[in-house]
């Protein structure tokens, strides 16, 4: 399965750098232009955090909400010790040492998560990194003296790579697509490794695992370590962006927003984060001409709706339905036996849901 | 000392609204297995419902329009969680994650949709004569009438839980189908029915929550959220689905905030999340939550 998608993912990829040349042929310059920079360079940001979600929860079981979070503290922390940045926090570092730092501190807060929720599964894993995610949020928007309160840190422009300038709309865009290429492809290849099939087995049966001399906590910690970094640098990205970081960034309505593309694009596998995120940053964008500007918000919530009423796994859920309804492929029907047989109803999670 | 008393006063009133709110969100966990991410929704619901109702009347000056407003707040808070039963979460009983999905969408739509029917202008409702001005405490001094009338409601409220649970058909209902809801429906119990008394029972709390902290503090966008983590909260540390523990998660809580902000303001945030890590290290179901 995945060796076939291997070529498909490659071609992709291959448009999406090439699309900043592409673009121009179909659509006016400025429009073009706008398309790079406003809407795909955003996408990719956002789907790098929703993925790191998307990783957890797909490979790992793990609903974690605290992941916009763990991207804000990439973001803070890069806002603090980067040269340049108002108002001057510690600022000693240039962007080469203050890039690593921040990606760091978002990987220990990524493991830390992992460690304060180890006992808890499902839906109060859900609560749990949500209160913890929250409560991060609310100390950053109530101290001064490290996070600058309510107004955040501002003018974090980004280092300039090679003579080139991250301001550059095209260089940021390349940047994140790189960036954002090298993680999903790490994400594919960690989950074949012993360590993903590890996950895999604890999302499936923990007991299980635990009783064949894995040790599954640290496994879940690693986990999350790893989704931590994911999500670090998508806040690095996130956070050169916007130019600064400020709390609303990291707050419940930001926090919903990653679980919103999360969900959309489907739980299923990394590329639904992308999927996900586009759909949002195209709506968001779009949401004046469809409905109005300022219920953007109503929006999204029916799209979102829509989705987990209709197609709880997403976007990807949607595509394999239409693939098998023209195919008209019947349904492998051990697998849709072996589901209901392992399933237990209290551990159904959206994405189990039978097609 | 006066002030060691008053804090700990200010701290035991928050505490009874966070015990009011809280409680219907414990209350419709412990027997549907829902998280109910609509919950601050509810409570904004029910406050500008109230609101819309309380005002007319207020400027007529007649002296039940707060008693209405709130009666009006609750009840269509009641109403809307009944319907978000009957028409949303019924029909995927079990699917936890959906479930919880799905009441996120609605909190944003209601939200928004708030938003968009009474603008951003915080509002307040005025307590009505009885139950405005001050009163003296011993060992406080003057103290906010309505805010003592809180911790009266909380108490109301958590005895009227206990004696619905325990002393009541419905209670026994509700009890039998947290422990085995299949065993419930095969003994001739409409599962789904109570399973819409309890959503609506739940919702009516958070309701009660809306309007009585919308007297007490001004009401505007974002209190939902405030109020859902502030749920959350309060169900990890008690214990999820007892009441009991949610009153002594909602003390924990609302007595540490008061501390915390007078004692270290810009870090009191800090003492609330330690209170949680420490519970969830110790016991991951909550101080009085069954395993």
């Amino acid at each position: 399965m995945r060796s076939r998608a291997a070529p498909w993912s490659l071609l992709g990829l291959a448009v999406l750098l090439a699309l900043p040349w592409l673009l121009p042929q179909l659509l006016p310059q400025g429009q073009a232009q706008f398309w790079t920079a406003s809407i795909l360079g955003r996408a990719i940001v956002f789907g790098i955090i929703a993925m790191s979600l998307t990783f957890l929860a797909t490979y790992g079981g793990f609903v974690s909400l605290a992941q916009m979070m763990i991207a804000g503290i990439a973001g803070y922390t890069l806002a603090i010790f980067v040269e340049g940045a108002v108002p001057r926090v510690v600022g000693l570092l240039g962007y080469g040492a203050a890039i690593p730092l921040a990606l760091l501190a978002a990987t220990a807060m990524g493991i830390l998560m992992g460690a304060i929720s180890l006992r808890s599964r499902d839906i109060y894993l859900l609560m749990i990194t949500l209160a913890l995610g929250m409560g991060v949020f609310r100390f950053i928007e109530t101290n001064i003296a490290w996070f600058n309160g309510y107004e955040g840190i501002r003018n974090v422009v980004g280092p300039s790579l090679f003579g080139l300038d991250f301001r550059n709309a095209l260089v940021f865009y390349h940047a994140a697509l790189g960036t954002a290429a090298l993680l999903y492809f790490g994400i594919l290849y960690l989950v074949k490794t012993p360590f993903g099939l590890v996950l895999q087995g604890i999302r499936d049966n923990p007991r299980r695992v635990a009783a064949l001399g894995y040790a599954v906590g640290l496994h879940r910690i690693a986990a999350f370590g790893v989704a931590g970094f994911i999500a670090g640098c998508g806040g690095v990205l996130s956070t050169i962006y916007n130019i600064g970081i400020s709390p609303g960034s990291i707050g419940l309505g930001a926090t919903v927003n990653i679980l919103i593309m999360s969900v959309i694009g489907g739980l299923g596998h990394p590329i639904g984060a992308f999927i996900g995120s586009l759909i949002f940053t195209v709506l968001d964008t779009f949401a004046a001409t469809i409905y109005d500007r300022d219920r953007f918000n109503t929006l999204i919530g029916l799209a979102f709706l829509a989705i987990v009423l209709v197609s709880p796994d997403g976007a990807i859920g949607v595509g394999a339905r239409l693939r098998r309804l023209l195919t008209a492929q019947p349904r492998p029907a051990s697998r849709v036996c072996g589901e209901v047989r392992s399933r237990p109803p209290s551990t159904r999670t959206a994405k189990e849901e039978p097609p | 000392m006066d002030l060691a008393a008053t804090i700990l006063l200010n701290g035991l009133t928050l505490a009874a609204l966070y015990f009011i709110v809280a409680s219907g969100f414990s209350l419709i966990f412990g027997l549907m297995r829902v998280v109910n991410m609509a919950h601050g929704a509810m409570y904004l619901i029910a406050g500008y419902v109230g609101y819309a109702v309380f005002e007319p009347l207020y400027d007529r000056d007649v002296w039940y329009a707060w008693y209405v407003g709130l009666a009006a707040g609750v009840a269509f808070a009641a109403v809307f969680g009944a319907l978000v039963q009957t028409l949303l979460l019924g029909w995927m009983q079990g699917q936890e994650l959906r479930q919880a999905l799905v009441t996120i969408g609605l909190s944003i739509i209601v939200a928004d949709q708030l938003l968009a029917t009474y603008g951003g202008t915080p509002r307040q409702f005025f307590a009505p004569d009885a139950i405005f001005g001050s009163t003296q405490v011993p060992g406080v001094g003057g103290y906010p009438t309505f805010r003592l009338v809180q911790i009266g409601v909380a108490v109301a409220v958590g005895l009227g839980l206990w004696l619905l649970l325990n002393r009541t058909k419905l209670g026994i209902m509700i009890r039998a189908g947290v422990d085995d809801r299949q065993m419930l429906g095969a003994c001739g119990v409409n599962v789904p029915l109570v399973g819409v008394a309890v959503f609506a029972l739940g919702a009516a709390l958070a309701g009660l929550g809306g309007v009585i902290g919308a007297t007490a503090q001004p009401l505007a966008q974002g209190a939902d959220g405030r109020f859902l983590l502030i749920s959350l909260v309060v169900v990890i540390v008690g214990g999820m689905g007892s009441v009991t523990g949610t009153a002594l998660g909602a003390v924990l809580v609302g007595v540490a905030e008061q501390i915390g902000q007078a004692m270290f303001p810009t870090y009191s945030v800090i003492l609330t999340f330690l209170i949680m890590v420490t519970v969830l290290a110790l016991r991951p179901q909550g101080i009085l939550g069954r395993a």
